[in-house]
């Protein structure tokens, strides 16, 4: 408990969804209630703790109750049952640029803003020029914010709630905010809060920004909380149910598909022509897919994924890319992908199978780690990256 | 539960939002704060002739002071009305006008409805300066009795802003709170002595009895008899309306915070 920032406790919400709205006394009256409404969880029992010092996602589909979960920790929201405690100041990016009157000047709304968020005049005046310089609004800081564009509204409301210095930060899809320039100095704003100790909780949809951000993530579910971990884990399981949801085969997630044909198997062939799972950079191999078929299938496509371990996508080569895809198979056969030079440097990755239809919207087999091996120092040797590229150095004057 | 840290904020919040509330009130017209001036003194026309000319209706003769003058009998109650009428209406908007902020930031609610009603004091209180100035010219010079208007002052500012509180928490819940507030305050407005003197109504002493009992009778009749009488206040007066602004307070905060977690969702 000493160590956790946000403690969700048996964190329940109710939302009332009116049928007819009505905020008039009279049909109130009529009605002896105000109005029919039926109840509606958008949050569930959920208790988790945000570890002090981690960058903690909440992810989960549209009505999940990830927002809702995300307003009850900023005292938005009152929770119906349960309670949530933060340690520490908070400063909630739900939405910025909120409270600021469009009359008074950046300046006036800088302080305005900044004292909606908690902080004190005298905090104010030493945070003012940082604040102004993070927006890059120096020269516009006393045109009223009327006057300002988007962008530069968008900004100056980041950077004051950015500036707050906040133990624990919560964020709700705003990190794509500004032009690019700005969005990296966020994301260096981030990382700064990060190493200095503080506390992050971030609600998004983009998958792969929770990923390299977040240290955990919990992922919620029509308001049930379905996991806590690491991020890694959890945002794979969760893009695996993702699918299952849609074709399961009873292979437990990581394989689906409709079904009529199949990859039974995936072999690499090494550089002597034997099956191998262990490879050098810069060998020569086959990647051997054996398929069989239920029934005919005309204009097949299949490809293959290399990925790392931690899910970033290297290469996805497909038949149907470079034309090779036949009339009809049926039966048992083999597809063999020929890789001349393996360019891959030392580590380990997995090989992902997928057997389509013509349009490569239909999945006939779709196999997530259908094969892992490892790659050896060869040559080109390299350190750094995944990739090795068939490039060389020259050096003038040397 | 407030901590510490928490009302401290509070009132760095207050004092900015008050400060938004009176800066962003005259801005783009092109006479600005002239307007705060205009307004009482155009309405203040307007009363003087249909009340006095037209319906010939008669203010007391200050006593001890010795002025009879409709206009100055008229301000001495119409700028406390306005202020009553301005807090009230405008405090307990507050929290729908600002639903925006509620909806994405947390911070006391309580202090928008605080700032609002604050915001028209401070407008008040430059109205009764230059009042008192312009009594001057009349011979009424009101000066000496500047801390018991002051203390009126806040007093009423108290009872606004409990009544605003839990009218805007109500607010938020059922619209025609407003409604029906716009169409009470004209009955309210003619229930106290603005445009004729208590002592019109004193005559009825059925009437008298209830009619007294309304807060804004004592309030007006107070800063009457400091600014037009040059009178101190019977200590009842000052007794019965702090009664009242506590009273206001306590329930009003009350109704507040039992329908504030919910704002959020309501608005």
């Amino acid at each position: 408990m000493t160590d956790a920032a946000v403690v969700a406790e048996n964190v329940s919400k109710r939302f009332r969804l009116y049928h007819e709205r009505n905020d008039s006394l009279k049909v109130a009256l009529m009605r002896r209630g105000r109005a029919k409404y039926e109840e509606f969880w958008a949050l569930k029992d959920v208790s988790l703790e945000v570890p002090t010092g981690s960058t903690f996602g909440l992810i989960g589909e549209n009505g999940s109750g990830k927002s809702t979960l995300l307003k009850c920790m900023a005292r938005i929201l009152r929770p119906d049952k349960g309670r949530t405690a933060v340690v520490g100041k908070t400063s909630a990016l739900l939405e910025v640029g909120a409270g600021f009157h469009p009359e008074l000047s950046g300046r006036d709304n800088v302080y305005l803003n900044g004292s909606i968020l908690g902080l004190s005049k005298k905090e104010l005046d030493s945070k003012f020029d940082a604040i102004v310089d993070f927006a890059g609004l120096e020269r516009f800081i006393d045109t009223p914010v009327k006057n300002y564009s988007s962008g530069m509204y968008v900004r100056l409301g980041f950077s004051v709630a950015i500036n707050v210095d906040p133990d624990v930060l919560l964020v709700d899809e705003i990190l794509a905010v500004g032009d690019e320039n700005f969005q990296r100095k966020c994301s260096e704003k981030f990382a700064d809060l990060h190493n200095a100790g503080k506390t992050i909780v971030v609600v998004s949809h983009a998958l792969p920004t929770v990923r390299n951000l977040c240290d955990r993530v919990a992922l919620l579910e029509h308001g049930v909380l379905k996991a806590v971990g690491p991020a890694g884990e959890v945002i794979d399981d969760y893009m695996l149910d993702a699918h299952v949801e849609r074709h399961d085969d009873g292979t437990g997630g990581s394989r689906w598909g409709s079904g009529e044909g199949r990859i039974e198997r995936v072999e690499i062939i090494g550089a002597n022509g034997v099956a191998t799972q262990t490879v050098r950079t810069g060998d020569r191999i086959t990647i051997r897919l054996h398929y069989s078929t239920r029934e005919p299938i005309e204009r097949p496509v299949f490809g293959i994924g290399i990925e790392t371990l931690s899910g970033v996508s290297i290469a996805g080569p497909n038949t149907r890319d470079v034309d090779v895809v036949p009339e009809k198979i049926n039966g048992t056969g083999v597809v063999e992908l020929t890789i001349d030079r393996v360019m891959l440097l030392p580590g380990t990755y997995d090989i992902a199978t997928g057997l389509y239809d013509y349009s490569a919207t239909h999945p006939f087999d779709h196999c997530l780690h259908a094969l892992r091996f490892d790659v050896e120092a060869g040559a080109p040797r390299q350190q750094h990256g995944l990739l090795a590229l068939d490039a060389k150095w020259t050096i003038d004057g040397a | 539960m407030a901590t510490v840290s928490e009302l401290t904020q509070a009132r760095e919040l207050f004092r900015n939002l008050t400060l938004r509330e009176l800066r962003g009130k005259y801005k783009r017209s092109a006479l600005g704060w002239a307007w705060s001036m205009i307004n009482p003194l155009a309405t203040m026309g307007i009363f003087t002739v249909v009340f006095h000319f037209l319906i010939n209706v008669e203010p007391d003769r200050g006593h001890p002071s010795g002025l009879k003058s409709f206009p100055f009998f008229l301000l001495c109650g119409l700028l406390p009305w306005n202020f009553l009428l301005n807090g009230l209406m405008n405090g307990m908007g507050a929290p729908l006008a600002n639903g925006g902020l509620i909806k994405k930031v947390y911070f006391p609610r309580e202090v928008l409805t605080a700032s609002v009603v604050a915001a028209w004091a401070v407008q008040f209180l430059i109205e009764l300066a230059v009042l008192m100035i312009a009594l001057l010219f009349v011979g009424n010079v009101a000066f000496a009795f500047i801390p018991g208007v002051l203390l009126v002052l806040v007093i009423q500012m108290f009872f606004t802003y409990g009544i605003a509180l839990a009218l805007g928490a109500l607010n938020v819940y059922f619209r025609d709170v407003q409604h029906f507030m716009g169409l009470f305050t004209q009955l309210w407005f003619y229930a106290t002595p603005v445009v004729y003197p208590l002592s019109l109504v004193e005559g009825h002493r059925s009437i008298y009895n209830v009619y007294k009992l309304n807060p804004m009778v004592r309030f007006v009749s107070m800063y009457r008899d400091l600014m037009y009488d040059l009178r101190w206040p019977p200590m009842y007066d000052i007794a019965y309306v702090l009664g009242c602004a506590i009273l206001s307070v306590l329930v009003g905060r009350w109704i507040f915070l039992k329908l504030e977690p919910r704002f959020a969702e309501e608005l």
